[in-house]
């Protein structure tokens, strides 16, 4: 296997362990770049590659951009506050325009699910979803699981804990599917407002208190509480989620020596991270940001071989 | 689909050696011993060669000297028109390439196509003072103004014909075979 199946990277959902192994695997090689002193290979010369972001973002677009820097590809950034979305112009036409412009990849963030796919749908270039509504986050993932193996040598066999908002993430959703997929064992902790029961369906351990989540967890994968999606009082307040669900003080007992503590930024600290976490040896915070480049560095060249290839879409 | 038929054996595991043995002497009286000299083979059938010129050098001089991997995928030209992509390994030089007399070493010399992508590569690595090349067969059919310094056997083909190297190694046994396509 030295290629992936779809030409868009939409979702982890229904995508293969031998194509998860094989972007991994290209993002270690990628990762060697960033020890170089010109961090730039030609790879991607003569591609246009479009940042298009209908919901603000620092971390994941600029991680997106110099991926494609360091490829030598033409980067484009469009966010919608300043875009002719604000005009009124529809999605799909906003998306034809861009395949006027010759893109060859282009990565969206929308807050509504499925509006990637529908983008795909309507344009030859290739899609990677940056983020669509709660449905999906794949690169997120996928870098989550970069890290995971890097440091834990491999995945299958983990027992990889999730804490937060599960209900509302799409970092969480990306992640089950990858991780199930590549054999390690999920679980999940939260308020019971802000946990899918379906998720059980798929093999995932089900969790109400954080210390007895944590008890045998290899990685803890914290959520960021986004304020902005709890306007509906799915918890009493963000103190009681500090006291029950936050990583303080209080849960390092609990803690396995060789614990992996990932958070995929930006961190609400005080709320489920207290510093005294954040800063623990065992916490790749920041390493999972360079890993991000890596990652997407990865994708970009799985994906930009098949630009130009027609498929059918399922 | 056409086949790849076995024609002749160019080369026995005896033949390999002696040829890797004449370029690492060679190699030596270039450049007047191993001062600032560094080996890096090309993935994936240059790296062995490499070791191995690295180890016959070892044994000549009694000084061993440093040998990178160079994996050149990310700077091959061709990427845009293969349908699928080659994967992706790590280019391994943990020493600083700046000022060092750099023996480039890969297993068949062909269209050079190889060799452009990898000096490419080299030079976005540092300046080393010199690049130059060892080859373990040079077939021949140059696209491209590329020439090897160090040549372990010339063999005029034809482009039906393939080169197939097998090192112990990659293949558990050393060989190089000229193959037909029928």
């Amino acid at each position: 296997m030295s290629s992936l199946k779809s030409k868009h990277m939409l979702g982890l959902d229904g995508v293969t362990r031998e194509e998860i192994s094989l972007i991994l695997k290209t993002a270690e090689a990628m990762k060697e770049i960033f020890t170089r002193k010109v961090k730039k290979v030609p790879t991607l010369t003569g591609k246009t590659v479009v940042n298009l972001f209908y919901e603000p973002s620092t971390r994941t677009r600029a991680s997106f951009e110099l991926a494609g820097k360091m490829l030598s590809a033409n980067m484009m950034n469009l966010s919608s506050s300043s875009s002719s979305v604000v005009k009124g112009e529809s999605l799909i036409d906003t998306g034809k325009t861009l395949e006027a412009m010759g893109a060859d990849i282009i990565i969206m963030r929308h807050s509504a699910q499925g509006s990637c796919k529908l983008l795909s749908q309507h344009v030859k270039a290739s899609i990677i979803n940056a983020g669509d509504g709660n449905h999906e986050h794949p690169t997120q993932a996928l870098l989550d699981m970069f890290t995971i193996k890097e440091k834990k040598g491999q995945i299958e066999g983990l027992t990889v804990l999730i804490v937060g908002d599960i209900l509302h993430s799409r970092v969480a959703r990306s992640n089950i599917f990858g991780l199930l997929t590549m054999g390690a064992k999920v679980r999940v902790v939260g308020p019971a407002t802000l946990i899918p029961v379906e998720y059980k369906k798929l093999g995932v351990e089900v969790f109400y208190t954080l210390e007895d989540a944590l008890q045998g967890a290899d990685v803890v994968n914290i959520l960021r509480i986004q304020r902005e999606r709890q306007k509906k009082g799915m918890f009493p307040s963000i103190r009681e989620f500090h006291r029950f669900y936050g990583m303080n003080e209080r849960i390092i007992p609990y803690l396995k020596d060789d614990v992996l503590i990932l958070h995929p930024g930006p961190m609400n600290q005080g709320v489920e991270i207290d510093p005294i976490i954040a800063l623990d040896d065992r916490a790749v915070i920041e390493e999972q940001v360079t890993n991000g480049v890596a990652t997407r560095m990865a994708l970009f060249y799985l994906l930009a071989g098949r630009g130009n290839q027609n498929e059918d879409l399922n | 689909m056409r086949e790849l038929k076995d024609k002749k054996v160019l080369m026995d595991d005896e033949s390999i050696r002696r040829g890797l043995v004449r370029i690492s002497h060679e190699i030596l009286e270039k450049n007047k011993g191993t001062e600032n000299l560094v080996l890096v083979g090309i993935r994936t059938r240059g790296v062995p060669l490499a070791k191995r010129v690295a180890a016959h050098i070892q044994e000549i001089e009694g000084k061993s000297i440093p040998v990178g991997i160079l994996d050149i995928t990310l700077y091959r030209d061709d990427l845009s028109t293969v349908t699928q992509q080659p994967i992706v390994h790590k280019t391994e030089i943990d020493f600083d390439v700046t000022g060092k007399i750099l023996v480039l070493v890969d297993d068949v010399l062909y269209t050079g196509r190889t060799v452009r992508a990898a000096l490419d590569a080299l030079i976005d690595l540092g300046r080393p003072s010199q690049i130059q090349l060892a080859v373990l067969v040079d077939r021949g059919h140059r696209e491209l103004p590329i020439r090897a310094d160090y040549v372990g056997k010339n063999v005029p083909t034809s482009n039906q014909e393939v080169i197939h190297v097998a090192l112990e190694e990659i293949d558990g046994e050393d060989q190089v075979i000229l193959q037909e396509l029928v």
